[in-house]
């Protein structure tokens, strides 16, 4: 399967495009690295490190905790290279002004991207060290040791001196050029290990100051004022009439206004919240929308523009298939929704700006920055303070780019909250997706041939401050590998002779707002492609389970399919064969899937009531393969997180929207999986220390989604072609 | 719209004074104006447990809880915790964690950490009612407080670890 592996590697390469490109500056760090318009030159070892007179170092990085941990996980390569211990390592806020451009923390790539970074640099750092150790010790650097930082000779302890010692506070200016040797991982102290957070003790006490937090001198609250729930993108926000007076008995209140951006500030919070919700404003709202009702039938009828993108064999060999299985299924647009709406805080001044925000990608934050308020992006700074999980790109740019703008208008540093409904009404969502797959096999329970067309719209490249404020129009992002249908998850996981892929991209500006969400599509493509892998098992009265196996061509892929098959405790027998009558029916399925790296798989138990239509995830077990796991305690949370969203996703969370806006406005109109329903989760690590590491952010959410519709089927003996799977949609799939 | 008035109340065993305008949500009060840093903002509408606070032992939200209703009482905020449990338990020393804390970070029970406010606020309230709770206990108490990494069962361990931790104390 080269031809495979190839198309795997451009996806990867396509997934990395994110990445915004920027000129490299020459370094011009002082020893304590004052702040200087960055980013810091990539390719010079003190952009990554810099070790202390007292034996500590701390190690500059370009991904962002998001509470995936990898603040921690990313000290643990570099410590474990630099021969360190924990307590001798740290790292530094996220800032256009201190740390390296490693791209924008998304697409799981902190560890996958970040970690062969950061452990080539400590690596090389290592060696210019032992070199000046071998100098000031008269002893060649095979003859020598480090433990914490400490060189000695081997055997002589008596020899020895610190890195502190060797280059403490002072530049290695030494290239970085990625070609010192690396650790044996057999030898490895610190990765592999659970190491606890770092974060998690400040979070638990309170003292963890989050973006909320954050204050400047002689600052306003701002609030934008907006119709409650976006209509069609390329509509924006449209005023009509504004009412200053409706305020005026709000003290200190203020009406901003540039083109159809509309806010308020005032000096206390209370006040811009109540002013933003008393001023009479009149929107045009156009009811250019199609409505949930009629989402699937524009899409499928728009024109769209295809794309082949997997074409091998000749899907003619479906006339020798002994069962097909054609299958039509509907995922929905679904929501970010981080737990804190998102918050940004701006000081703006006639030639510079300083932002504090949430952005996963702050030099692309400080690009769009820059051009709003017509500073060059040098003369921007921004920096990254963590708010809620966000899960993908939710409002924080769209957040910063308010506070920068309110603060240029009002003249004071503004701190704008995004509400409720600004969150949930103003998202760029997960786009809905439209699959049609037909697939058959032979009767030796072979996969013979596989044809998938895929719809949906790319993600929104436009924010709403700036699309309401300068009249830009709203325009989608070029195309990248995660917005379209994904090889991996559609038949990628099996060895099929003849498939064909096809990608239908819907042009994106009569819809919602789109953009990358936790797993982006995926979870739809493998609700709908895995399911009908199932049916075939089913229609050849197999095990869902041994069908898979038998088919597969790749270790990674049948190791996490048995490592799941395993925690689960599952038992081969055709899925669907005792049906019951009761009122509340249970039953067990299994899925594969991953997102562009990684390779997720997952058994789901359910019980649905037939009665009421309600279902309840019991159990999932979820394996994931990422290549070496440097902090298994990390990934175990990033599989729970994964899972109970995945969950929460499949049973509740659709966006609502009628033709002119979104109606889904809060937990209450777009809920979530709460503590009374929440499955019991066996998160499994398939650990491969020797292979680099992958993302694990994301990628086994697609094999639980799999996994909930196939044991839907198991329950009842029926399918569901779309989600979530509401009493009310139960009910009608049950008849 | 009510005046400005002043609002006396006690904080995490402190009187204090607040001027504000008696609608304002304590919630702000508490941020703005006290700089406190464990309730914080969510949802504005009471829905998802962010902003919690204990109201004379009781958990309320703050964000929909005018500052009038507060006068006389006592308010205690995840600040407040660790002086809270000393005081039940008769220790003699404010310890620097929670037992619910100190489980919460044994099974690394905490994602992005944002929710852990209103999870502690009201997992201490069902402590103090229910020194022994069944995991179905656990879940039907927190069943108001939303948490979007979906950290769920870790916390059900780390409530039902705190529980034991303290019997073992009492």
């Amino acid at each position: 399967m080269n031809t495979f592996s190839r198309n795997r590697r451009s996806l990867l390469k396509a997934g990395g495009t994110l990445i915004i490109s920027f000129p490299f500056l020459p370094a011009a760090f002082a020893q304590a690295r004052n702040p200087v318009a960055g980013p810091p030159d990539a390719k010079q070892i003190d952009s990554w490190i810099a070790i202390h007179s007292d034996n500590t170092a701390t190690i500059y990085v370009g991904f962002v905790e998001l509470g995936q941990g990898c603040s921690t996980a990313l000290l643990q390569v570099a410590a474990e290279e630099l021969d360190l211990s924990m307590d001798q390592i740290k790292t530094v806020r996220h800032d256009t002004h201190i740390t390296p451009n490693q791209g924008g923390t998304y697409s799981s790539a902190a560890m996958h991207r970040g970690a062969p970074q950061v452990q080539r640099a400590a690596a090389e750092a290592r060696q210019a060290l032992l070199a000046l150790a071998s100098q000031r010790l008269q002893l060649p650097t095979d003859k020598l040791r480090v433990e914490s930082g400490i060189v000695s000779g081997r055997g002589d302890d008596n020899a020895s001196v610190s890195y502190g010692e060797l280059i403490g506070d002072q530049q290695f200016k030494l290239a970085f050029t990625g070609t010192a040797p690396l650790k044996d991982p057999s030898t490895y102290r610190l990765v592999s290990k659970p190491l606890p957070r770092t974060d998690i003790p400040l979070k638990a006490k309170g003292t963890y100051a989050f973006m909320q937090h954050q204050r400047l001198p002689g600052m306003l609250h701002g609030r934008i004022v907006r119709p409650r729930g976006q209509g069609a993108y390329k509509d924006g926000v449209q005023i009509v009439s504004v009412d200053n007076a409706s305020i005026t008995g709000i003290s200190g209140a203020k009406v901003l206004r540039q083109g159809n951006f509309l806010a308020v500030v005032a000096p206390r919070e209370w006040d811009a919240v109540r002013a933003a919700q008393l001023l009479q404003v009149q929107w045009q709202q156009p009811a250019n929308l199609p409505g949930n009702a009629g989402l699937f039938q524009k899409m499928e009828a728009s024109a769209p523009d295809d794309r082949i993108a997997r074409n091998e064999g000749d899907l003619a060999a479906i006339k020798s298939a002994a069962v097909t299985s054609d299958f039509t299924g509907y995922g929905p647009y679904q929501a970010h929704v981080p737990f804190a709406p998102n918050c940004a805080l701006a000081d703006v001044k006639r030639d510079s700006a300083l932002v504090l925000c949430s952005s996963q990608d702050i030099y692309n934050t400080r690009t769009n920055v820059s051009a709003l308020l017509g500073l060059k992006p040098e003369q921007v700074r921004v920096q990254y303070h963590d708010g809620a999980g966000t899960f993908g790109h939710s409002c924080w740019d769209d957040v910063a780019q308010a506070a920068a703008l309110m603060s240029q208008l009002a003249g004071a540093p503004v701190r704008v909250q995004f509400m409720r409904w600004d969150e949930h009404g103003w998202d760029t969502y997960g786009p809905a997706h439209l699959g049609k797959v037909n697939a058959s096999a032979t009767a030796d329970g072979k996969l013979l041939t596989y044809e998938y067309h895929g719809w949906q719209h790319h993600w929104s490249l436009i924010e709403s401050t700036e699309q309401s404020s300068k009249g830009t129009q709203a325009a989608e992002w070029p195309a990248m590998a995660a917005m379209q249908i994904n090889p991996l998850v559609l038949g990628g996981q099996y060895k099929i002779p003849n498939i064909k892929l096809v990608n239908h991209h819907v042009p994106g500006v009569d819809y919602l707002k789109g953009a990358w969400l936790r797993s982006p599509l995926d979870l739809a493509m493998a609700f709908i492609s895995e399911q009908a892998i199932d049916d075939l098992a089913f229609k050849l009265g197999r095990d869902a389970y041994e069908f898979r196996l038998q088919n597969m061509f790749d270790a990674h892929w049948s190791g996490v399919l048995q490592a799941a098959a395993k925690a689960a405790n599952w038992q081969a027998r055709p899925s669907a064969q005792k049906l019951s009558t009761a009122e509340v029916v249970t039953g067990r399925g299994i899925g594969l899937g991953t997102h562009l790296a990684s390779w997720g798989g997952a058994v789901a138990e359910i019980e649905v009531n037939r009665k009421t239509g309600v279902v309840r995830v019991l159990h999932i077990a979820g394996a994931i393969d990422a290549g070496r796991v440097v902090n298994p305690s990390n990934v175990e949370n990033q599989l729970i997180g994964q899972l109970t969203q995945a969950a929460s996703r499949m049973l509740h969370e659709e966006v609502t929207f009628n033709t002119t806006n979104v109606t889904s406005l809060d937990w209450s109109t777009y809920p979530i999986l709460r503590f009374s329903e929440a499955p019991r989760i066996t998160p499994v690590i398939v650990q491969r220390i020797l292979e680099e590491p992958l993302g694990a952010g994301e990628e086994v959410m697609a094999a639980a989604a799999a996994a909930i519709a196939n044991a839907f089927f198991d329950a009842t003996g029926k399918r569901m072609n779309r989600f979530p799977f509401t009493p009310e949609r139960v009910l009608a799939t049950l008849g | 719209m009510a005046d400005s008035s002043n609002s006396k109340f006690s904080l995490n065993g402190s009187e204090v004074a607040v001027t504000a305008s008696a609608d304002t949500p304590l919630l702000y009060v508490l941020t703005d104006e006290l700089h406190l840093l464990g309730p914080r903002f969510g949802c504005g509408l009471a829905q998802c447990g962010s902003c919690s606070v204990l109201v004379d032992g009781v958990e309320v939200r703050s964000c929909v809880t005018p500052l009038s209703a507060i006068t006389g009482k006592t308010v205690t905020t995840l600040e407040g915790l660790p002086a809270l449990h000393a005081a039940s338990k008769g220790l003699a020393k404010v310890p620097e964690f929670t037992p619910l804390q100190q489980a919460l970070i044994d099974t690394q029970a905490i994602q992005c950490g944002y929710c852990t406010n209103g999870i502690q606020i009201k997992a201490t309230e069902l402590l103090a009612k229910n020194p022994s709770p069944s995991e179905q206990e656990i879940r039907t108490a927190m069943n108001g407080h939303l948490c979007r990494c979906g950290t769920y069962p870790k916390i059900i361990t780390a409530i039902e670890q705190a529980a034991r931790s303290m019997r073992g104390k009492a």
